[in-house]
């Protein structure tokens, strides 16, 4: 009874930083709570991989099953769904993710377990739990009550929590537990992971990012920003909705389903700063943001703010460029 | 093919300044633009090109008061063929797990090959009810979809998009429930005219007695989640403003440059 469950998520043998986000936000809970944390891993000859999760959790349950290969959510909930109702955790954290949007609301409803998605912050008040998350686009933050029950289950939101070991050493124990697969049909099967060609310019490693968002308003208005990245050696990448649109290749998005950027400077332009995109620019150690929206959440990311249209900041930037070049 | 897609009418908040009211609980609504929620502006348009290449119908679904009609409206001009509104007061407060358990009560009496969702949903962002559905139907799902390639009637292939630029593939078979991710297609221009036109197709409106929910089953009663405060997300750094003329602010600009040898 009680205790954390924690779903480490792993993809092409690798533990994906979110597992440890969420164990070692789940650390503090249980210790909190003066109860246990245990992880949980799911897939084929895992056991390696399953290690460095003993540092963070006191037990570790390792189910391995040719079923278990790829992600494949209904083999992963017939696993999960045996779990929860053998152990009985007061919680189960799960990632955020494109493994865990497709898991958890589904898993929930079939246990019929009260569920809060994408939490950026979670904590019990009284037996209650209480999560915070992000409405409107991240604009807003709301606290939200999840209704009383004996079990829980919540979506983590990724780069929400730092990854931090233990400050003690915990040496979790790792447990085998038998597969439980599906008793009805599985409808879903997985075929192939399709990895990204790369793209002509890589913005991941270049020292200057020139972002552009839906403030660029026209596909018609982006070379006058590629002019501006030219003239200072940078690349420009872009948010999501200017790849939905087809107005730039899709290696050029930053962001969570993108690519991450380090550059020393990013210069983000009608970019409102949905934390997708912020996340893609977190590694970047200085941020200049340009937005007409003084409310626009990527202020709270930024390191310099600028309240302007970008149509009027971009030629100001270009004219004085090319004055102090003396042409 | 018949498919069933479910919309969502919401504020539109991306270029918007959003204020909270005095509940604390809610946002100031009163001159918002409202709209079809994103995400189900792509799965509309992805149910439109598939009934154009294999036939059959869209049918269009949502939870809301009568102002959610021109959201059904702009679907019924893009080319869906019927529409259908759940509404009651007794549904204010729902939360996710509520709505997908009344859209269930709504498609389960329908005919249907495909279900489509959004993944998520402007306003709260939950991500929730597509799943969820496709639980309560007990069809096959698959979420973040970029890609629907449809075998012939029995089963599709699908395109998942993951983290980082990478893609799953998986074949599911049919009836199934796909959320779409925004940018799978572009969504078509809808003409003033044709939702002029779409102003005489009939809209279904149904109340909970017609889907034998009970009270206690809907709003905050029947929710997981019950909003408690509302408050502005605190900054993470904290920014310094560069103020002036387009030019004495590119001249800073260019100065930051500077001292990270960028200029």
């Amino acid at each position: 009874m009680g205790g954390i469950f924690v779903l480490a998520e792993h993809r092409q043998q690798q533990l994906r930083d979110v597992t440890f986000e969420m164990l070692t936000k789940s650390r503090d809970l249980a210790d909190k709570m003066n109860t246990t944390l245990t992880a949980v891993i799911l897939g084929k000859n895992v056991k390696e991989l399953a290690k460095p999760l003993t540092e963070y959790a006191d037990k570790v349950l390792v189910v391995e099953h040719d079923l278990l290969e790829n992600f494949v959510s209904d083999y992963y909930q017939s696993a999960l769904v045996h779990l929860i109702d053998q152990e009985k955790p007061l919680l189960t954290m799960i990632a955020h993710s494109s493994i865990g949007m497709e898991l958890a609301p589904r898993l929930a409803a079939a246990l019929n377990i009260p569920l809060a998605t994408d939490c950026i912050d979670l904590t019990f008040e009284d037996d209650r739990l209480v999560v915070t998350r992000q409405i409107y686009g991240g604009k807003i933050n709301a606290r939200v009550i999840v209704r009383k029950a004996d079990r829980y289950i919540v979506t983590a939101r990724q780069a929400a929590f730092k990854a931090q070991k233990p400050p003690r050493p915990i040496n979790g124990q790792m447990i085998e537990v038998p597969y439980q697969p599906p008793s009805e049909e599985v409808k879903k099967r997985f075929l192939e992971l399709v990895t990204p060609p790369p793209g002509a310019v890589d913005i991941s490693s270049a020292a200057l990012v020139v972002g552009i968002g839906r403030g660029i308003k026209d596909k018609s208005n982006i070379p006058m920003v590629e002019e501006l990245a030219q003239m200072l050696g940078g690349v420009v990448g872009c948010s999501r909705p200017i790849v939905d649109k087809g107005w730039m290749p899709s290696d050029r998005q930053i962001g969570q389903s993108g690519k991450s950027i380090k550059p020393k400077v990013y210069l983000a332009l009608g970019i409102s700063g949905a934390f997708q995109h912020l996340v893609g620019m977190k590694g970047a150690e200085v941020v200049i943001a340009v937005n007409k929206d003084p409310n626009a959440p990527i202020f709270g990311h930024a390191d310099y703010g600028v309240i302007d249209d970008l149509f009027k900041i971009v030629p100001a930037l270009k004219k004085k460029i090319a004055e102090a070049r003396g042409s | 093919m018949n498919i069933v897609v479910c919309v969502k009418h919401v504020p539109k908040c991306a270029e918007a300044e959003i204020r909270i009211d005095p509940t604390g609980r809610d946002i100031e609504k009163h001159g918002l633009v409202y709209d079809i929620n994103e995400w189900d502006d792509y799965a509309v348009e992805e149910a439109v090109r598939i009934k154009e290449k294999f036939g059959g119908s869209v049918t269009v679904v949502t939870v809301g008061p009568e102002e959610a009609n021109s959201t059904l409206r702009k679907c019924l001009a893009r080319g869906a063929d019927n529409a259908i509104r759940v509404y009651d007061p007794k549904l204010v407060g729902s939360d996710p797990y509520v709505i997908a358990k009344v859209l269930y009560k709504v498609i389960k009496n329908l005919q249907f090959d495909l279900v489509l969702t959004g993944v998520m949903a402007e306003d709260d962002g939950s991500a929730t009810v597509g799943p969820m559905l496709a639980e309560f139907l007990k069809i096959p799902h698959a979420t973040m979809v970029k890609k629907i390639e449809l075998k012939d009637h029995k089963a599709a292939i699908v395109h998942r998009e993951l983290e980082g630029g990478l893609m799953e593939v998986v074949e599911v078979k049919l009836p199934a429930l796909f959320a779409i991710q925004t940018g799978i297609n572009e969504p078509r221009y809808v003409s003033i005219l044709g939702i002029r036109r779409a102003m005489q197709k009939e809209i279904k409106v149904l109340g909970l007695k017609d889907l034998s929910l009970d009270e206690s089953e809907v709003g905050y009663a029947g929710s997981w989640t019950l909003i408690d405060k509302l408050f502005v997300p605190p900054a993470e750094k904290v920014c310094q403003y560069l103020k002036g003329s387009p030019e004495e602010v590119a001249t800073q600009i260019l100065g930051i440059l500077k001292s990270r040898g960028l200029f």
